[in-house]
């Protein structure tokens, strides 16, 4: 990847190198940790979508029947919000694991500061942590994919490239979450990021379609990720494709490496500067 | 002779099978400062509780001002102040904050509670922490918030369960002053301890306790001139060597005792019990002469040293 | 034994936890506003951001895909007004699942300030007490905020919809003190309450007859209802909120059932922590 932006002048003051290649070691203790500690917890993240799916998609949609899909088609409620409840697990999958994790031992564990001061640089820390982040949030997505298929919800075989897409959204939201938190004092703080996230949960297009808002508030909601999220995902699984969704790649692969980098910089200077 | 504050008799305290107080008797009277001494699991905590009227006994009677705690919880409690073992002020709160709900519990008008609040912040030398959060205290400084929190109902028997256990030399000595004080203004002190020096301290009269039963009772030099010499002179000659040693050295003082890395000779003057020593042709690697302590004492009694 | 040949310091003990034993659970409750106040920020910011949300979201996005009014007993009304008492009921019985765990755990184990007043006068049943006072004034404030609100959106037709306020507290102590009792016996937490939010919270909001009514379940999971006090409490909103028809008698069967799981949490909670600390 893009291991090349660790200037290699930095390597010269020794302990503030920024890649030691090892981000694997990262991850293996985060995932032992985990295993060790909560893995029912971490399981059961993954019956959440399932639930809002059951009872907005097959309960709620008796009553809204069918709606207007990507292409123009119509096509039924649960097969509209499926594909946004899977954006939205890859997003809170993401997100939970970078920065209620990340918080924790940023500020109590003081786990970063022990890595640190082995061969470990921080970009190591940011790769692991974000890839770790990213395999819970694929294992979320893979589970939710295969209650879609069984439900019938998936309409096309571009459904399929739905999962790397998903893997893609949550990388934007891992990396870019730890670089959030890497900012974050208090618990307080961290009350924001619900803040934020709960409203986008709601409102990216994904129980009703951005038609309802007027135009200014569609563009504010376009411009937050979630929506290319779901406008990506949903394309795919209904198999309304176009070259437009490229954009949508785009988007999150330049919040991937816009996050790494700042959290690579921010671990940087809380902990060896 | 005024009525004693707390009589214990034969108290029991069974978890299951487990008796964790075994046939317990003894009486506080007013004023007096009491302590227990024993290891840890000795059952002094469960003792403490069941004097603060927070866990019913098993078995035996108990009466704290003349009340029954399974009866009068919430009565004796008002006249009590408790510091636990562990800390629990309310970290979410400030330091006087802490004094200021706490003395809500007792019914105390909120502007005597706040007089009371600031003198007694002044008192455990916290002036400069009242709006501190409890968080950022150091261990010294929350036992002093603790000690100031439990005095904010001007209790009758202030009743604290090791109270410097965890604590750095300089912030026990700190704590002990503000306890000496407390002794002087006449507060009966109910302590639990695992540390001699403590014990000798602050106790005008001490129970052993070991294995939830009562191994003996008196003031600090009264049990040391019961089971103790004056003195204690402490010789090493490795910890191969001890053992054979010792037995030639028997005779020399009152009484050896052989532990892994020295020998202790209990006699009246240590010095002498020194040169009969080297007079059998012995010559220890190191030898110390010291005053007998509790330490000696709860050694004698159970075989085993107060903290493992 | 009477005052006269009682000591001096046994009939002062007696006349000093006079006020504790009488007002004990308000202390308490004073102390859990003292500590709400670090939060209060949070309080007032879900308590008016959620209802906000909700109600667009619920009242005017999904309303412009659901078709037609929802019908219920041969009455016909708009999604918004359909969905406006269950989101009032959902916002307390959330706000109590909140207030009830952790704080409760909190006070029993990670900081232990339970312990701490159980050495005062006050005891173990009035510790519950005082939770219960302090919570039950945090539901309301949420749910008063909630019900402005709604008026504001228009959601509310009915003259008595204000009643439903009560109904939203009541399921949020139905649920809440029984999850209380719970957390109160929990020595430690290995996940135990983040489960119960999974798959006991979130599944009652999105299954209670919520946001589509209980009918559209299928039969073999309508039970799911009949048990979830959030049920109880919805259907009761919305007959005092827009005169939802059903029988009488099944209105009191809300009420009644809303205010025994009140009541028997509560006393377990009691009866647990009274265990607890007594020890």
């Amino acid at each position: 990847m893009s291991v090349q932006i660790a200037p290699a002048r930095r390597s010269v003051n020794g302990p503030s190198a920024l890649y030691a290649g090892n981000a694997r070691s990262v991850m293996l203790r985060g995932w032992r940790a985990t295993a060790s500690t909560n893995w029912l917890v971490m399981v059961s993240g993954f019956f959440e979508p399932i639930f809002y799916l059951l009872s907005m998609g097959i309960g709620l949609g008796a009553l809204v029947g069918n709606v207007e899909g990507p292409g123009g088609t119509e096509i039924p409620y649960a097969a509209f919000i499926a594909p946004a409840l899977l954006a939205v697990a890859a997003m809170n999958g993401a997100v939970y694991d970078s920065t209620w994790n990340v918080f924790f031992k940023i500020k109590f564990s003081k786990i970063y500061e022990g890595m640190l001061a082995t061969s470990l640089g921080p970009f190591d820390i940011a790769l692991g942590e974000i890839s770790l982040a990213l395999i819970r949030g694929a294992m979320y997505a893979f589970g939710f994919m295969v209650v879609m298929q069984v439900l019938g919800l998936n309409l096309s075989w571009w459904a399929l490239l739905a999962f790397p897409a998903v893997l893609l959204i949550a990388s934007g939201f891992a990396s870019f979450g730890m670089a959030v938190t890497s900012y974050m004092k208090t618990f307080q703080h961290m009350d924001w990021i619900n803040f934020i996230l709960m409203p986008m949960f709601m409102f990216s297009a994904t129980f009703f379609p951005l038609s309802v808002y007027p135009p200014d508030v569609q563009f504010v909601i376009q411009a937050l990720p979630l929506w290319h999220g779901v406008e990506l995902v949903r394309g795919l699984t209904t198999g309304a494709v176009e070259m437009g969704m490229l954009w949508h790649v785009l988007y999150f692969a330049v919040m991937s490496l816009v996050g790494i980098v700042f959290t690579t910089r921010r671990l940087r200077a809380l902990f060896l500067d | 002779m005024p009525e004693p504050v707390i009589e214990a008799r034969n108290l029991v305290k069974k978890y299951k099978d487990f008796a964790a107080v075994d046939d317990i008797s003894f009486d506080v009277a007013p004023g007096e400062s009491f302590g227990l001494l024993g290891p840890n699991g000795a059952g002094k905590s469960t003792t403490m509780r069941m004097v603060g009227a927070v866990s019913s006994r098993t078995a035996g009677s108990l009466s704290i001002l003349g009340l029954d705690p399974d009866e009068y919880g919430p009565e004796i409690r008002s006249q009590l102040g408790v510091v636990p073992q562990a800390d629990n002020l309310d970290e979410e709160l400030r330091a006087r904050e802490n004094l200021l709900v706490y003395g809500r519990y007792f019914g105390l008008p909120r502007r005597l509670v706040a007089q009371r609040a600031d003198e007694l912040m002044a008192f455990a030398q916290l002036d400069d922490k009242v709006k501190a959060k409890v968080d950022d205290l150091s261990g010294g400084m929350k036992r002093r918030l603790t000690i100031a929190r439990a005095l904010i109902n001007d209790p009758r028997i202030l009743l604290l369960d090791e109270p410097t256990t965890g604590l750095d030399p300089q912030a026990r000595h700190v704590l002990w002053d503000r306890l000496f004080r407390l002794k002087e203004q006449g507060t009966t002190l109910v302590l639990t301890t695992h540390y001699m020096d403590e014990a000798e301290q602050l106790c005008d009269r001490i129970v052993v306790v070991d294995e939830g039963r009562i191994m003996a009772e008196g003031s600090p030099s009264q049990l040391i001139r019961q089971y103790s010499s004056r003195e204690v002179l402490e010789v090493r000659f490795g910890s191969q060597n001890n053992e054979v040693v010792a037995r030639e050295l028997e005779g020399i003082g009152d009484r050896n005792e052989v532990l892994p890395d020295r020998i202790l000779i209990y006699a009246s003057n240590g010095e002498e019990a020194l040169g009969a020593v080297t007079e059998r042709g012995h010559t220890p690697i190191t030898s110390l002469v010291r005053r007998s302590s509790l330490e000696d004492v709860f050694l004698r009694l159970t075989g085993r040293s107060l903290i493992e | 034994m009477t005052a006269t040949e009682m000591r001096p310091d046994a009939a002062h003990a007696l006349i000093a936890a006079r006020a504790p034993r009488r007002w004990g659970a308000w202390y308490v409750a004073e102390h859990r506003f003292r500590g709400m106040k670090a939060y209060t920020q949070t309080v007032i910011a879900t308590g008016i951001g959620s209802p906000l949300m909700y109600l667009f979201a619920m009242g005017v996005g999904l309303a412009s895909l659901v078709d037609a009014n929802v019908e219920q007993n041969g009455l016909a009304v708009s999604y918004l007004v359909f969905v406006a008492p269950a989101l009032l009921a959902m916002a307390a019985f959330e706000a109590a699942a909140e207030e009830f765990s952790y704080p409760i755990m909190l006070g029993f184990k990670w900081n232990p300030i339970f312990t701490g007043m159980g050495a005062s006068p006050v005891t173990p049943g009035q510790i519950i007490d005082g939770q219960v006072i302090a919570v039950t004034v945090r539901i309301a404030v949420t749910s008063g905020l909630y019900y402005l609100f709604m008026l504001l959106f228009g959601a509310v037709p009915g003259e008595f919809g204000w009643v439903s306020l009560g109904s939203a507290v009541l399921t949020g102590l139905a649920f809440g003190t029984l999850l209380m009792a719970y957390v109160a016996t929990l020595e430690n937490d290995s996940g135990q309450i983040a489960m119960v939010m999974r798959f006991l919270v979130l599944p009652l909001t999105l299954f209670s007859g919520t946001v589509f009514p209980l009918t559209q379940l299928p039969w073999f999971l309508q039970w799911i209802g009949w048990l979830s006090p959030l049920w109880h409490g919805t259907e009761l909103g919305r007959v005092v909120s827009y005169g939802h028809p059903e029988p009488a008698w099944l209105s009191i069967v809300h009420v009644a059932y809303l205010l025994l799981l009140t009541v028997v949490g509560w006393m377990l909670a009691r009866r647990v922590a009274a265990r607890r600390l007594n020890r």
